[in-house]
């Protein structure tokens, strides 16, 4: 008697924490960042395609599903390290066979050579380039991400890849780039 | 912390009592080097270089060109842009350029900037001051303020009719006469010579703000200057002439706020959000200057001090002056150095310029030429022995260890973590580090880190969605292609008369569409008779094919036409493969003339870029079908012959290291 009892006590408890636990996993279900969105959150967004990937999202994607984490050759170290950080695997060196990184580079129109073909505008992953048919081209300087993918499309080469000089305001006090200055600081007292 | 009270603050002010800020150091002033002379004007130097951008925020348009005469005071750019301010011409003269110059910024690196040679006569351009102020709404003078291109001159340089045009409620108007920092007086003799007009400022700025209290603050180490201005504010009961302990940095912001009211501006805050709004007793100067006499800023009191100066002194320097110019003026004697350095700003906060033509901008307060041995600058930096005197000297209340150790190893997040944005590069930590650590420097070089990856961050994100937005464009064409040749069909087989009226309408649609059609291949037809070279003729044409292909095969009585229009779509075709072949020469010459190992390859796209002319020529007489097939051949050619020469470039590189790895 007392043993169906117990048995009962129990398996009616049994069900109600059953129950509390499967409503509680619905209630306050945790919305996750999915692993693809950190991953693409991480990439530069260059959308070059030097990875292999039609674009960083796609790579991100194979990333999630267990490919390499260097094969992006815009984010360079920084990206692999922090992808590492994330994934919890080693991080290593960038795999050469998809380039090399490189200083930042805009693309750059010579615009009396540019005979209007558009074939640059349809090549631009994120719309940086202005133009219309039989018209001038010009690059939207502050939108393009210096992917490249715009100079072998062109008919004439008139389309040149231009470093990113830095400015005073992107600047970061790296005196090896610049002659000498720093503040002083110390005073003989 | 809970904000002190009004009526607590203004207690303790009457009784004569402040509060303090934490840490601090008190370094040697050296401030009587240059303190007891009146500030002298010096000649007009040859050249004035004025940098369009001289504060935060974005810079105007330039108003004036290379030849242009100005006048003094005129202005050199304008802008409705809020947060630019115009920059004026400093004297009068003639511009003779306009382009890079390296600007007074630690970095060295160039900027827009725009030259004028002065003509000697110093002519005022027509001035309008705005003398009665008080009649005025307070746009007016806001406006004023801006156009006579002021900003703080004390820090960063943020434009002050920004700050002027608040709409907090502000208890307290804090001028800021402090001058902390060795070795500068510049506000200190500005104070003392132009008391009653820094007053008159000070007026304006109350005009416009309100505040329901105003203090000015001078450090107690500048007796005379607080007597000059306690005389010139005698008269107004609102005014407060206040007295601060001598402590670097009590000139700071935030510090001389906290040592006035016992407020602390808050994280990521404004003084204005505790009510507190603070002006430099420069700034004071140059608002009367704008208001009463109509003169924009075009000069400033600079400090030239430092034992490598035979004549330290204060000068009344034209915005623009190259600083070797200053130097010589001030008997700049180089044999007291050990190699040449000159310091813009003082020795806490400024930095080292990397050449002597850098142009005095409105911020620029102090020059400083030490002799060797005056200040230390050799690198002799130790590893930190976790004494904490940082941490005590700190007036933001920061372990400044920790933040060196996590800046140093590129930590950002880390360090952040340790409120690295609340320092505010004062120098203390490093002044008296006994390990010598340029800890500032390294602080400079994470915070500048930080922005640069988040400003990254913000194009990359910007960049995901442009290209999202385009993804979404082309699926959305594809769609919209996919729907109307869907409806076409539809049309197609619905040809024949349908009961329901959805039937008619979609009938009535193809016939309408049937006949534009017939109309433009007509007009194309006569058209293309009467001029075949006709520019219009060939858009016509193009449109023509382009529906004449969509119809399909189904109307074959149009075969004449599509023909036709191919003929003339051949002919562009071979004149964009004409502007390739001339640019694929042009770029042969080039290549043949620089380098005469590469002619193989070019002679092989010499080649390539003929037989694409002779496949071109053969595609006009062909039909339309053959063509295309030889245009593919043709570019697939083409782009062989650039990539064997592009190999033939790089393979001499490439191979040669290999060999060596192989060895
Ligand atoms: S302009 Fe050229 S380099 Fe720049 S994003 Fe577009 S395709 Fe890439
Ligand atoms: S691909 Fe070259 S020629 Fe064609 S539109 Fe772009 S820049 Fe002009
Ligand atoms: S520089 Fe920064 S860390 Fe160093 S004492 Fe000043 S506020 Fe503190
Ligand atoms: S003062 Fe210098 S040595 Fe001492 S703890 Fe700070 S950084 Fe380290």
């Amino acid at each position: 008697m007392s043993l169906t009892v117990a048995l009962i006590a129990i398996g009616l408890l049994a069900l109600i924490f059953g129950l509390v636990l499967g409503y509680a996993s619905i209630k306050f279900k945790v919305e996750g960042d999915p692993l693809v969105d950190q991953i693409d959150e991480i990439l530069p967004q260059t959308q070059c395609g030097q990875c292999g990937y039609p674009g960083c999202r796609p790579y991100a994607e194979a990333i999630a599903n267990g490919d390499e984490i260097n094969k992006c050759p815009p984010g360079g170290e920084a990206t692999i390290k922090q992808l590492a950080d994330l994934m919890g695997v080693e991080a290593k060196p960038l795999d050469a066979a998809h380039g090399e990184e490189d200083e930042k580079k805009v693309a750059f129109i010579r615009e009396d050579e540019c005979i209007g073909c558009t074939k640059c505008i349809q090549a631009c992953p994120v719309d940086a380039i202005l133009g219309a048919a039989k018209h001038m081209h010009t690059v939207i300087t502050d939108e393009c991400t210096g992917c490249d993918l715009c100079v072998d499309p062109c008919p004439v080469d008139c389309i040149d890849m231009v470093p990113v000089s830095p400015t005073t305001t992107s600047w970061t006090w790296d005196f090896d780039k610049t002659p000498k200055g720093d503040i002083p600081i110390k005073m003989v007292s | 912390m809970l904000s002190v009270s009004f009526d607590e603050i203004i207690a303790k002010l009457n009784a004569g009592k402040l509060y303090d800020f934490p840490g601090g150091v008190h370094p040697e002033d050296k401030k009587l080097l240059t303190s007891q002379a009146e500030i002298q004007t010096v000649s007009l130097p040859e050249k004035l270089i004025i940098p369009i951008r001289q504060h935060v925020g974005t810079e105007g348009r330039l108003a004036i060109s290379v030849g242009d005469r100005v006048k003094k005071g005129q202005p050199l750019t304008r802008s409705s842009h809020p947060f630019a301010i115009p920059v004026h011409a400093p004297t009068s003269g003639k511009v003779t350029e306009i382009g890079p110059h390296v600007t007074a910024h630690p970095s060295g690196l160039n900027e827009q900037a725009i030259t004028i040679i002065p003509d000697g006569h110093d002519e005022w351009t027509s001035l309008t001051p705005l003398s009665d102020y008080t009649a005025h709404s307070s746009e007016k003078v806001v406006e004023a303020l801006c156009d006579a291109g002021i900003s703080g001159m004390g820090g960063a340089g943020f434009p002050t009719h920004i700050k002027a045009s608040g709409t907090k409620k502000i208890e307290f108007m804090v001028i800021n006469g402090v001058e902390c920092e060795p070795y500068i007086t510049a506000d200190d003799r500005l104070m003392r010579e132009h008391a009653w007009q820094v007053r008159q400022g000070t007026d304006v700025l109350a005009h416009l703000i309100k505040p329901q209290v105003i203090i000015i603050a001078i450090e107690d180490n500048k007796p005379e200057a607080l007597k000059a201005m306690q005389i010139a504010c005698q008269d107004s009961a609102d005014i407060r002439v206040v007295s601060v302990p001598t402590k670097y940095p009590a000139g700071g912001e935030k510090q001389l706020i906290q040592v006035l009211t016992g407020r602390e501006v808050p994280r990521d805050g404004l003084p204005a959000d505790i009510g507190v709004l603070m002006f430099n007793v420069g700034t004071c100067y140059a608002i009367a200057d704008a208001i009463f006499q109509g003169k924009p800023l075009v000069e400033r009191v600079v400090t030239v001090t430092g034992e490598a100066v035979e004549k330290p002194c204060n000068v009344w320097a034209l915005i623009g002056t190259p600083v070797n110019h200053l130097l010589k003026e001030a008997g700049y004697n180089p044999t007291k150095q050990a190699q040449p350095q000159v310091v813009m700003g003082g020795p806490m906060m400024g930095f080292t310029l990397n050449d002597a033509d850098v142009p005095v901008v409105k911020i620029t307060n102090c020059l400083l030429v030490p002799a060797s041995g005056e200040l230390i600058d050799e690198d002799n930096e130790r590893p930190c022995i976790r004494c904490s005197a940082c941490a005590d000297a700190c007036p933001a209340s920061l372990l400044p260890q920790q933040l060196f150790w996590h800046a140093k190893a590129h930590e950002y997040d880390k360090a952040q973590e340790y409120n690295l944005f609340d320092c505010i590069e004062c120098g203390a930590c490093a002044y008296v580090c006994p390990s010598e650590i340029p800890l500032v420097h390294y602080y400079r070089q994470a915070k500048s880190s930080i922005r640069q990856q988040r400003d990254e961050k913000a194009r990359a994100e910007k960049a995901r969605e442009r290209f999202e937005a385009r993804k979404a464009r082309l699926e959305r064409e594809k769609i919209e292609r996919e729907e109307k040749h869907r409806r076409a069909k539809e049309a197609r087989e619905n040809k024949t008369p349908a009961g329901s009226s959805k039937d008619k309408v979609a009938a009535a649609l193809a016939r309408a569409k049937a006949k534009r059609a017939g109309k433009e291949e007509n007009n194309t037809e006569q058209d293309q008779s009467a001029t075949q070279t006709d520019k219009q003729a060939k858009v016509a044409a193009a449109v023509a094919r382009a529906k004449a292909k969509k119809a399909g095969g189904q109307q074959s009585d149009s075969k004449d036409n599509q023909d036709r229009s191919d003929n003339v779509a051949d002919e562009k075709k071979q004149q964009v493969a004409a502007a390739v072949a001339r640019a694929k020469a042009k770029k042969t010459q080039r290549d043949s003339k620089s380098a005469p190992d590469k002619n193989s390859a070019a002679s092989e796209e010499n080649s390539s870029a003929q037989s694409e002319n002779r496949a071109t020529d053969e595609v006009s007489t062909q039909s339309a079908e053959d063509s295309k097939k030889q245009r593919v051949a043709a570019a697939v050619a083409r782009a062989k012959a650039k990539k064997a020469q592009r190999d033939s470039k790089s393979a001499p590189d490439k191979s040669s290291p290999s060999g060596i790895a192989k060895r």
